[in-house]
């Protein structure tokens, strides 16, 4: 990011665009990384309320795909995660592998 | 307007609290913060005093926040939302504003438990139409996990090491919720992220009522309390069932315990998981542990005796 | 028709934040602002002002909830004096950085230990580098004239910047003067309706006030208040231009009074000034070219004009009712800051008076004076910085 000059700057410091943290993606923070089995999904959406960097994708009331660009890969997700019989639907791999 | 406190409901709603914030993995912070925006179904205006959510919520050109959003220094978070209350209220009696607008601030133990508290006592005194939450994580985690009046009991932090000589913090914590209770205000509560209907319930009533409410919600910080980056829910529900947090609002004057653990566990459950405490296991501090239980037992069983409903 | 009243400086500026009517005001009482907010008080309880006032639990958080009132997008004033400004201190700088127009008067008060709670500058000069614009008062009617005037100086859409009006504790504060009201629609149309910038309340258009700044732009951001800074001395004169047609009174960034042709001068700020001018008369009358030169934009220092009056004088006496301890007085060193950038220039010597509200007197003056007129003689400064008016 190219940094900007003095008279570019908004007086006090004031930032204009709400919400524009979506523009730094903290996903390369991850060591380990949560996969979804979907087949272990029981659509309880825990993951979602829990998630501290909102980086599961939800449409229409169901969870979708990981949104590996915020991931930080606590891992709460994954403990969490009820499961289907006792197999979960979140595992945490090691980032990279 | 009111959207269902059901998950699939909440989840349409927009994220008026964005990804992309600098938090350390796995912090408890914003899934309060998170969790108190799905739950208001009113526009918000908030406040954060200095400290971990400020700073890595709001950062050089960027912010996380999509609802308009103050941050001016580190004791002043009540003071600062109490004057743009006012405004609102000059403005709203003037005709230039129309709309409801909630205010509500998101402050850490720091800035409210010590340096906050006489700004806070302040608002809420004069009896602003504001809703003050403090993320209680126990230290003043920003500045390298110093101990505030907030640390429990026992625990080692940067300001009070646990060493040969003195095991960690002596004193006991103070019990900020019954003093805001103790202010006669509308609304005062306590609140964990591992019970979310329990923590949006509490909201959803708070910003219903008209005046000065409260609320304090267990936070954990994996950094400063030396657990694992995934067990921020699992630590809040721990200490909610050894009694450490529990569920209860204060509500015109009436206490009513909001969650009743089936099975009390011991305060050791809580400890055990947490490296902050690990020296409370040796045989010379297992002193603390029991002041620790005690303390525990008398503050439940006073609730109890206080809530109707227990 | 101007309202012809015999007032305490309290009860002018008071009547000047009536007139004004702020959106919000956010106050806490000391010694001797007091009577000034208690005034405004009884205006609100009255419902002569549309004020919502707050009566806040410490003078931080009186900058605090102005700072807050202010983001959310309306006009916005406090007072205060001494201890107060001190406790608020940390916030002024955050009310300047985050480019805020809050109005405050500062009934000019000695800072303690010892505890005191008589005129001097020391807390109005304390607060100097804080990035507010400083306004300086000689009586009841500047007080009442700046304080208007300011509210046209901090929302101009150029600056956003917090003003500071100075007016002596209890020596102008609590005495009554001839004062001389401006009509309230007068005041009214002059000080027009505030404009917001970047008001928090627009819910529609949310934005993030006091971001984390880190020492990749910190730097950037100061160099943008410092050009805020250079243009405000251009919005004074031309404020003031405009507070003439409603007013009949000339304001400019400082006084001179006989300064023209003058060969010695003093230059001193508020009351004392008004003390001083008498003197000049007499040292006149026996043939001495003095005069006088009356700060009345601190800050910014107007360097350039400053050193443009004083340097044809041969001798010149900075007052300072403000001690810095280990250094000359803030005026002073101001002062002759101005005059290093001229070649030919006045010997210069600084007096500390007055402080903790010890009486400047005219002998005070005329000490001073016949101290500058044998300086003329011999070209000799037998010692720079002196405190007068004490007991030995």
């Amino acid at each position: 990011m190219k940094l900007k000059g003095w008279k570019e700057l908004t007086p006090g410091a004031v930032i204009l665009e709400a919400g524009n943290a979506v523009e730094f993606k903290t996903g390369s923070w991850r060591a380990f990384k949560p996969i979804w089995i979907k087949e272990n999904c029981i659509q309880c959406l825990f993951c979602w309320i829990y998630c501290p960097d909102m980086a599961i994708k939800v449409r229409d009331g169901k969870r979708e795909e990981y949104d590996y660009d915020y991931c930080k890969g606590c891992g709460i997700c994954a403990l969490e995660c009820p499961g289907k019989k006792g197999k979960k639907a979140i595992v945490m791999v090691e980032e990279g592998k | 307007m009111a959207v269902q406190l059901k998950l699939k409901e909440l989840s349409k709603k927009e994220d008026l609290f964005t990804h992309g914030h600098r938090m350390c993995s796995g912090c408890g912070a914003p899934i309060a913060v998170k969790m108190v925006l799905f739950a208001s179904d009113y526009p918000v205006v908030a406040c954060s005093s200095t400290g971990c959510l400020e700073v890595s919520s709001c950062i050089s050109l960027y912010t996380a926040w999509k609802i308009p959003w103050i941050h001016s220094a580190f004791e002043n978070a009540a003071a600062t939302i109490a004057g743009v209350e006012t405004m609102y209220r000059a403005l709203r009696k003037k005709g230039k504003i129309n709309e409801e607008i909630k205010f509500v601030t998101f402050c850490g133990d720091g800035g409210t438990y010590d340096i906050g508290l006489q700004s806070l006592s302040g608002a809420m005194e004069r009896g602003h139409d504001m809703l003050y939450i403090c993320y209680d994580n126990g230290a003043y985690m920003n500045t390298g996990i110093q101990r505030s009046s907030a640390t429990p009991l026992g625990a080692d932090t940067t300001t009070c090491p646990a060493g040969t000589s003195i095991p960690g913090k002596i004193q006991e914590r103070k019990n900020l919720t019954r003093i805001m209770a103790a202010h006669d205000i509308p609304y005062a509560a306590q609140a964990s992220i591992s019970n979310w209907l329990d923590l949006m319930k509490k909201v959803r009533k708070a910003l219903s009522l008209k005046g000065p409410k409260f609320m304090n919600i267990l936070s954990p910080c994996n950094r400063g309390w030396r657990s694992r980056t995934d067990d921020a829910i699992l630590l809040s529900r721990l200490a909610v069932n050894t009694c450490y947090w529990p569920l209860y609002e204060v509500e015109n004057g009436v206490t009513r315990i909001t969650f009743k653990p089936k099975d009390k566990k011991p305060i050791i459950d809580f400890l055990k998981p947490q490296g902050r405490f690990k020296h409370l296991f040796s045989p010379e501090n297992d002193w603390l542990i029991k002041k620790f239980q005690e303390d525990i037992d008398k503050e439940w069983e006073r609730l109890q005796r206080e809530s109707p409903f227990a | 028709m101007a309202r012809i009243v015999a007032v305490t400086g309290n009860e002018a500026v008071a009547e000047a934040l009536r007139q004004t009517n702020p959106d919000v005001c956010a106050a806490y009482p000391i010694t001797p602002q007091t009577d000034m907010m208690q005034r405004f008080a009884s205006f609100v309880s009255n419902g002569k002002v549309e004020t919502e006032l707050i009566l806040v639990e410490s003078e931080h958080s009186a900058m605090s909830a102005c700072i807050g009132a202010s983001a959310g997008g309306g006009r916005v004033a406090t007072a205060t004096s001494s201890q107060g400004l001190a406790l608020m201190w940390e916030m002024l700088f955050i009310a300047s950085g985050t480019r805020l127009p809050i109005i405050m008067p500062v009934v000019n008060r000695a800072l303690s230990a010892p505890l005191n709670i008589h005129g001097d500058h020391s807390d109005a000069m304390g607060a100097r580098d804080s990035g507010w614009i400083q306004l300086w008062s000689e009586n009841a009617q500047e007080a009442y004239d700046n304080t208007i005037q300011a509210f046209r100086i901090a929302e101009h859409m150029d600056i956003r910047l917090p003003v500071m009006i100075c007016l002596d504790g209890f020596i102008i504060s609590h005495s009554i003067e001839r004062v001389e009201y401006i009509e309230d629609n007068e005041v009214r149309n002059f000080v027009g309706e505030y404009k917001p910038l970047y008001p928090l309340l627009d819910i529609d258009n949310p934005k993030s006030y006091g971001p984390l700044i880190l020492t990749d732009l910190y730097h950037e951001y100061k160099r943008a208040q410092h050009e805020v800074m250079t243009k405000v001395k251009g919005v004074v004169l031309n404020v003031a231009q405009e507070f003439e047609k409603i007013s009949g009174r000339k304001y400019g960034l400082f006084e001179s009074y006989r300064l023209e042709d003058a060969e010695i001068a003093l230059v001193i700020l508020n009351s004392a000034a008004g003390t001083s001018k008498d003197v000049i008369d007499e040292f006149r009358e026996r043939g001495i070219k003095a005069g006088l030169l009356k700060p009345r934009l601190f800050r910014p220092f107007p360097y350039k004009e400053v050193a443009g009056a004083l340097k044809h004088l041969k001798a010149v006496c900075v007052l300072d009712r403000a001690d810095s301890f280990g250094a000359y007085g803030p005026v002073f060193a101001e002062v002759s800051s101005a005059l290093y950038q001229v070649r030919e220039r006045p010997q210069m010597i600084n007096k500390i008076y007055g402080l903790g509200g010890r009486d400047f007197l005219p002998q005070h003056a005329e000490q001073v004076l016949s101290e500058l007129v044998e300086i003329t003689k011999t070209d000799k400064v037998k010692i720079v910085k002196e405190y007068i008016g004490v007991r030995e």
